[in-house]
């Protein structure tokens, strides 16, 4: 698995972000509560998502040919993607992430995301032995600006 | 702008109770329908006494509470540069979570003034038990 290192896992193309994904998105983070006016209730122009936003839940689009990926959602393992051998797991929690930020995303943008295999390791917790999978989220926007770099760690067992 | 900001300085609190209400929505909009956040047989399957809440939602409330200081206290004018968080312990159902920060630096850079935080989202009940512990650093000015 160690050997798998630095591939890369996953590219994705967002749909241009709408005005609507970026209201719900903010409806569902605060609700009850109503979310800032900045996120619901400027002109276009000047609307911008939350930093937390995911322009790619759902669907994204597919590459030339390919049937749309449709409601998924989870996480699939790395060695599923590369065609390795799974680890004999049954079950899985985020452990935890880092979040850089660069440019706001804004209606109209169209993301990509390259998500890469950075690290494996195990350590003994509260369930047993546990695999820790990291992988690190570069997203660009159409313009080729950093939106976000994220590395996150997923915890097996 | 920094005057009114200083080492020890702590953010008012971002406070939800969570339970399918909650993670239904975000679920929605995250492509989240994962059953261990949906099911109480598929938490406690997984070593849980229940579902639990998704980690996404609580990186979204830890997210929420710096958004709102800075609308608060800044008037909107910043950005949130960097987060790190860890998820410790699970978002049980009927729990309520509170997401807290304290400033740890201040710093002017490039015109603006950068705050780095100790930040955590915790259980408000049992305050002791860290659901989510980490950092964040944000732009302000």
């Amino acid at each position: 698995m160690r050997a798998a290192l630095g591939r890369e896992l996953g590219r994705k193309v967002s749909f241009p972000v709408s005005e609507s994904d970026i209201r719900r998105w903010v409806l569902a983070t605060w609700y009850p509560a109503a979310p800032p006016r900045r996120f619901w209730d400027r002109p276009t122009a000047e609307l911008c998502a939350p930093e937390d936003f995911n322009p790619f839940a759902w669907m994204t689009v597919p590459p030339d040919g390919a049937e749309p990926d449709l409601g998924r959602g989870g996480y699939r393992g790395p060695e599923q993607t590369l065609g390795l051998e799974s680890p004999a797991t049954t079950s899985m929690i985020n452990g935890g992430r880092v979040a850089s930020y660069g440019e706001p995303m804004r209606p109209g943008d169209v993301i990509t995301s390259v998500n890469r295999l950075t690290d494996y390791f195990e350590r003994e917790g509260r369930l047993g032995l546990m695999l820790f999978t990291v992988s690190t989220d570069t997203w660009t926007n159409q313009r080729d600006g950093t939106v976000k770099t994220e590395v996150t760690t997923y915890i097996r067992y | 702008m920094a005057a009114t900001v200083t080492v020890g300085t702590e953010v008012p609190e971002y406070v939800r109770t969570t339970d399918l209400a909650n993670w239904n929505r975000y679920a929605a909009v995250n492509d989240e329908f994962v059953p261990i956040h949906m099911d109480d047989d598929a938490g406690r399957a997984a070593g849980f006494p229940s579902a639990f809440g998704m980690g996404n939602l609580l990186w979204a409330y830890l997210h929420n509470m710096l958004r709102d200081w800075i609308e608060a206290d800044f008037a909107g004018n910043g950005r949130i540069v960097s987060v790190d968080l860890s998820f410790r312990s699970p978002n049980l159902r009927g729990q309520t979570v509170a997401a807290r920060g304290t400033v740890t630096a201040v710093r002017e850079e490039g015109g603006a003034t950068i705050v780095d935080l100790d930040v955590a989202v915790v259980d408000r009940d049992a305050p002791a038990t860290v659901l989510a512990p980490g950092k964040a650093t944000i732009a302000v000015g």
